[in-house]
This record gives C-alpha cells, sequence and structure tokens, in this order.
C-alpha cells in the first residue's frame, strides 16, 4: 500500500526499502532525546511542528485536493481545542479521558465544517477566502465575547489548568519514571503527535488516490465537466470541507492539552494565513509537500529568535533589528521568490505542477 | 419509442424568458438536432435536459422517468451524457486520466480499458497524446476527447452541445463523421448546432430554433430542401 507512493527507484529494492524505513524510524525516535539535549524548548517547537503539519494537511484537503481557497481555517482549530479544554478542565467541573474528547472535538468541527461549506457551496476563489475568512473571525469573536450572559468560553481570558492526557496509566503531563530512565512528558506528547501525524498522511495519501480524491480534482480543475460526469458536487466539497475540519478539531484538542491554556489570542487571522501559507510554500496538493512547509515555517522563525540576536550583537556590537521584524521580511522575501521561481511549491503536486505550467504558456 | 421528451418547457434565464414553451421528442436510436441562431434559446433548451437549469414549467421526462429539475450529476448518471459547450474537458489532466473520469461510475476495470481501447481506435490522435494534459491538445482534438469521454460511460443517450464550435472546417468534418458513427452504432443523440447544413445532413429529424421558440420541425432531409429553411438558416436565396 505504502510502497506505491515511493519512487519505482526504491521500490524495485526491496531491501533498500526497508533499511530506509527502519533507518527514518530510529532517527525519528531518537529525534526528541537529542533535541531535549540542546534544551526542553526544542522538543516544544518540535511538537508544534506536528501539530502545524496536521493543520496544514488537514488544510490541504480542502485547498489542495478540492481546490477550495479557505482563510478561516484555524476555527476548527479553535473548535477542537475548545471542545477539548470544557471538556477537561475545571471551567465545567467536567473531567473526560481525552479519547472520548478527540472525536468529540473532531465532530465538531466537522459540523462547523459543514455549516461553513454550506453556505458557500456556489462561491470560488476569491469570494469564498473573503466568506471563509468571515467565518474564522466570527469563531474567533464569538470564544471571545460568550462568557455572558451564561460563562461558556470565559472570554479573553480563556481557559486555564486543562487536563493533560492520560493514556496507559502514564500522565502525559508530567515525567514518567522507569528506574533511571526518565520519560519527560513532553516527549510522551511527541510521540503522539507523531502517531497521529502518521495516520492523517495515510489517510491524506489514500484519499488522493480514491474515487473521492479523483472526483475533488475533477470538480477543481472544472466543476460544470465534473457534474456532467455524474458527480455530486455539492457533496464532495462538503465532504472536503468536513474531512479537513475534524482533522483540524483532532489538532485543536491536542493543542489545549499540551499547552493547559488557551484562549481567543490563538487563533487568529494570522494563523490561518500561516497554515496557507504552509501549504503554499510545500507544495498544494502534495502531501510530503505539505509536511515540509509546516515543518520549515514553524522551525526558521525559532531558529532565528536564537540566533538573530547572538549574531548581530558579534557583528555589531548591539542588536539593530530584532527577529520578529526579520522574521517578518524573510517571510515576505521567500514568498516572493517561491511565487517567481516556484510557484506550484518546494515540493510541487504532479497536477498541479501541470496545471500551472499551462496557464503560464 | 421516444427516450426523451420535452412538453411545453418554459426557462427563464435572469429575469428574461428565453425558451417560451417548446415540444421536442428523441426516439431511441434517432440523431436529432435542435438548429438555430445565437440566442435562439438551443443551449439554454440542452442546460435544462442536462440538469444544469431548471425549467420553470413543463415537463422534460427521459427513459419514462421525469428528469426537469433533477441535478446535473443524477440526470448523468442516468445514463443522460452531455458534452459541454466549448468542450469542458479537464485540462490539467491527461488525455487517459480525462477518459477514466468519464468513466466515473463504472466499476467495470476490464471493460472500462476496452473502452479506452476503443476511444483511442476511434481517434488515434488521442492515443498519441494519452499520457499529454487535454490542456495542451488543439481545439478539434479536445472534442474528440469531450465525445470520447462521455462515451466512456456508456451512456443511453448523447447530448453534443455546438461540437463544431470555433474548429477548423477540416477538424468539423471529421467529429460529424464520428457523430455520424456514433449514430449508426445505435446511439441516440441530440445534436446542437450552428452549424444547420452539416447539421441537417447527419442528423434523421430536426426542429429549428427561433426566439425561444420551435419555428419548424420535420424531417433533416426535407428540411435541407424546404425553402424558407434554406433562406433563414442555410444562407441560400430560396
Amino acid at each position: 500500500m505504502v510502497r506505491s507512493y515511493l519512487p519505482a527507484s526504491i521500490r524495485h529494492h526491496p531491501a533498500t526499502l526497508w533499511v530506509g524505513v527502519a533507518l527514518i524510524a530510529i532517527s525519528l525516535i531518537a529525534l526528541p532525546f537529542a533535541l531535549s539535549m540542546v534544551g526542553m524548548a526544542w522538543v516544544r517547537i518540535t511538537n508544534l511542528a506536528i501539530l502545524f503539519a496536521l493543520l496544514a494537511l488537514g488544510l490541504n484537503i480542502v485547498v489542495g485536493f478540492a481546490g477550495l481557497l479557505d482563510l478561516g481555517y484555524i476555527a476548527f482549530y479553535a473548535v477542537g481545542a475548545y471542545v477539548y479544554a470544557l471538556l477537561a478542565s475545571p471551567h465545567f467541573g467536567i473531567h473526560l479521558p481525552f479519547w472520548v474528547i478527540l472525536p468529540i472535538g473532531a465532530l465538531f468541527a466537522c459540523f462547523f465544517g459543514v455549516l461553513l461549506g454550506s453556505p458557500t457551496l456556489k462561491l470560488r476563489g476569491d469570494y469564498l477566502a473573503i466568506v471563509t475568512l468571515g467565518f474564522g473571525e466570527i469563531i474567533r469573536i464569538f470564544m471571545n465575547n460568550l462568557s455572558e450572559p451564561w460563562n461558556i468560553t470565559n472570554g479573553p481570558k480563556g481557559i486555564t489548568t486543562i487536563d493533560s492526557i492520560k493514556f496507559l496509566g502514564l500522565d502525559f503531563g508530567t515525567t514518567s519514571r522507569f528506574g533511571d530512565f526518565a520519560l519527560p512528558g513532553l516527549i510522551k506528547y511527541y510521540y503522539l503527535l507523531l502517531f497521529i501525524l502518521m495516520v492523517v498522511i495515510i489517510v491524506n495519501l489514500r484519499l488522493q488516490n480514491s474515487r473521492v480524491g479523483r472526483a475533488w480534482e475533477a470538480i477543481r480543475e472544472d466543476e460544470l465537466a465534473a457534474r456532467a460526469m455524474g458527480i455530486n458536487t455539492t457533496n464532495m466539497k462538503l465532504l472536503a470541507f468536513a474531512m479537513g475540519a475534524s482533522f483540524g478539531g483532532v489538532a485543536g484538542g491536542v493543542f489545549a492539552s499540551i499547552q493547559s491554556f488557551i484562549s481567543p489570542e490563538s487563533f487568529t487571522l494570522t494563523e490561518s494565513v500561516m497554515i496557507l501559507a504552509m501549504v503554499v510554500l510545500g507544495g498544494m496538493g502534495n502531501v510530503w509537500g505539505v509536511v515540509l512547509g509546516a515543518i520549515l515555517l514553524s522551525f526558521v522563525p525559532e531558529i532565528l529568535r536564537y540566533t538573530v540576536e547572538p549574531a548581530q550583537k558579534a557583528l555589531f556590537g548591539k542588536q539593530l533589528i530584532e527577529a520578529e521584524v526579520l522574521r517578518m521580511l524573510l517571510f515576505g522575501l521567500a514568498m516572493v521568490v517561491m511565487m517567481l521561481y516556484r510557484p506550484a511549491g518546494l515540493l510541487p503536486s504532479a497536477v498541479r505542477q501541470r496545471e500551472l505550467s499551462r496557464s503560464e504558456s | 419509442m421516444s427516450l426523451l421528451t420535452l412538453s411545453d418547457v418554459k426557462i427563464s434565464y435572469g429575469g428574461i424568458q428565453a425558451v417560451k414553451g417548446i415540444n421536442i421528442s428523441v426516439a431511441e436510436g434517432e440523431l436529432v438536432t435542435l438548429i438555430g441562431a445565437n440566442g435562439a434559446g438551443k443551449t439554454t433548451t440542452l442546460k435544462a435536459i442536462s440538469g444544469m437549469l431548471k425549467p420553470y414549467t413543463g415537463r422534460i421526462t427521459y427513459d419514462g422517468k421525469e428528469i426537469a429539475g433533477k441535478p446535473a450529476h443524477e440526470i448523468a448518471q442516468m445514463g443522460l451524457a452531455l458534452v459541454p459547450e466549448g468542450r469542458g474537458v479537464f485540462p490539467g489532466l491527461t488525455i487517459e486520466e480525462n477518459l477514466l473520469m468519464g468513466a466515473y461510475h463504472r466499476r467495470d476495470k476490464v471493460a472500462i480499458a476496452q473502452d479506452i481501447e476503443v476511444a483511442y481506435t476511434r481517434f488515434p490522435r488521442l492515443k498519441e497524446r494519452a499520457k499529454q494534459t487535454a490542456g495542451t491538445l488543439s481545439g478539434g482534438e479536445q472534442q474528440m476527447l469531450a465525445i470520447s469521454r462521455a462515451l466512456m460511460s456508456r451512456p443511453k443517450m448523447l447530448l453534443l452541445d455546438e461540437p463544431s464550435m470555433g474548429l477548423a472546417p477540416i477538424m468539423v468534418q471529421k467529429i460529424f463523421e464520428v457523430v455520424r458513427e456514433v449514430a449508426a452504432q445505435g446511439m441516440t443523440i441530440l445534436l446542437i448546432e450552428q452549424n444547420a447544413k452539416l447539421a441537417l445532413q447527419v442528423s434523421h429529424r430536426a426542429y429549428v430554433m427561433d426566439g425561444g421558440l420551435v419555428s419548424f420541425e420535420g424531417r433533416s432531409a426535407d428540411l435541407l430542401h424546404d425553402p424558407r429553411v434554406r433562406e433563414a438558416y442555410l444562407g441560400e436565396a430560396a
């Protein structure tokens, strides 16, 4: 199954394949321990990078596969996070286990996905982008204001002391000790996230080559022709919104439990744009490209944060440009360079690349 | 027995009545053409048949079932295949992927592969370019692909919307040859055309539309020699 997604040169050498898989597996397992030697902060950053990869993969279904531009994707992340926070915190005094809440969060996000999808079925491109952008803001503003007359979301103060995930007797919020061996909570989260990421990647790859994936492709190319092929475009578009949203919901739930604190501030338009940028930078419609985009855009700002100040101090004796400013500068520059030289992304999807090269000619 | 019947169909398009009550019937195995000038309501009629538009009154029955107002994908699944105006191929997909998309609702992989071969035999040009994207094809080749793709669903009836539009005369000849050939194999076809002469030459029966109404109807051979039709649509003095 997985083999069919690999290049032919590897597929025909099973030994190479298994050695490769083993090497990747070992490095992924060892990675958090190596990172924790540099500093626990890097494990946290890696976890956030995986969360963003989950979000980018979810958004890729909507934007990359079905071709529906969504600028309010963070709303589904917010819904998942708030569902988790409300069902596992002292705020309502409810403390459900995570394996109950994550599906509920996914379902809720899915519901909101359909809620956003159904009135926008006839919209495309810019118009759809505007409506989805508005939707994202509506959700955030709701979270900000649903503290009166009944206090549901606790408003801008957010929800604190959210339960950590507990699984197999392990509390993901604290360090577990097995004799001399210590397993910090963040590393446990890393493994959980890695597992979810692998599941989501497999679902994405399977979707791409399925009948549903082909229907999305047809809709993206020519909606009218897709209908003439007997494809129910209404249902297929709603399905894209629903699936993308539920992935976002799951990611939101894990986010809430890792952070143990959420507030509407985490779910702004900037975040939606950032996730979209990951999808575009990596390569819309290409699963591996999207993961790469998410990892790059999560790590580069952090690396800058740690290097810009010391580098400038060493060079000029004082800090001239703040890391945050430089980050936005580089970001803008990277986007311009990308659009000029690799408009289909770092790892473009085959079909997307064809579509782009055609529109240029 | 008639496979498709339109009775007293009226269609409005943004407040303007584009089709003002028409009666059309297509019998099984027949090649019927609907001709008329620009804006006569031909394409609107076809859109209503294929489910892209909903008529505000009148009945459209296909294969014994009322289909007026049904969603387009359901009508397509009932075996009424539309070849859209301007061809409507999937430009970023290859020829082969386009053909496979035509067979979206079929699961018989072996028969699908055979039908692709049939399409390639009919248009060897498509086989040569099987791995090329449809967007790189010429207009005529795209039309070949659009017709082949519609046939991939193994439809009971084919709706062709202006297949000659924007094509070189030699290509138009080729396309019409294929239309005739497909009809000869027993396919029921409703052909919408502006090129009245060619359409009348290949079809069994014809309806002439003017200002949203059917102004003439009859056997194509007769209409070809009807002085009124010759004057108005074939550009000849009576």
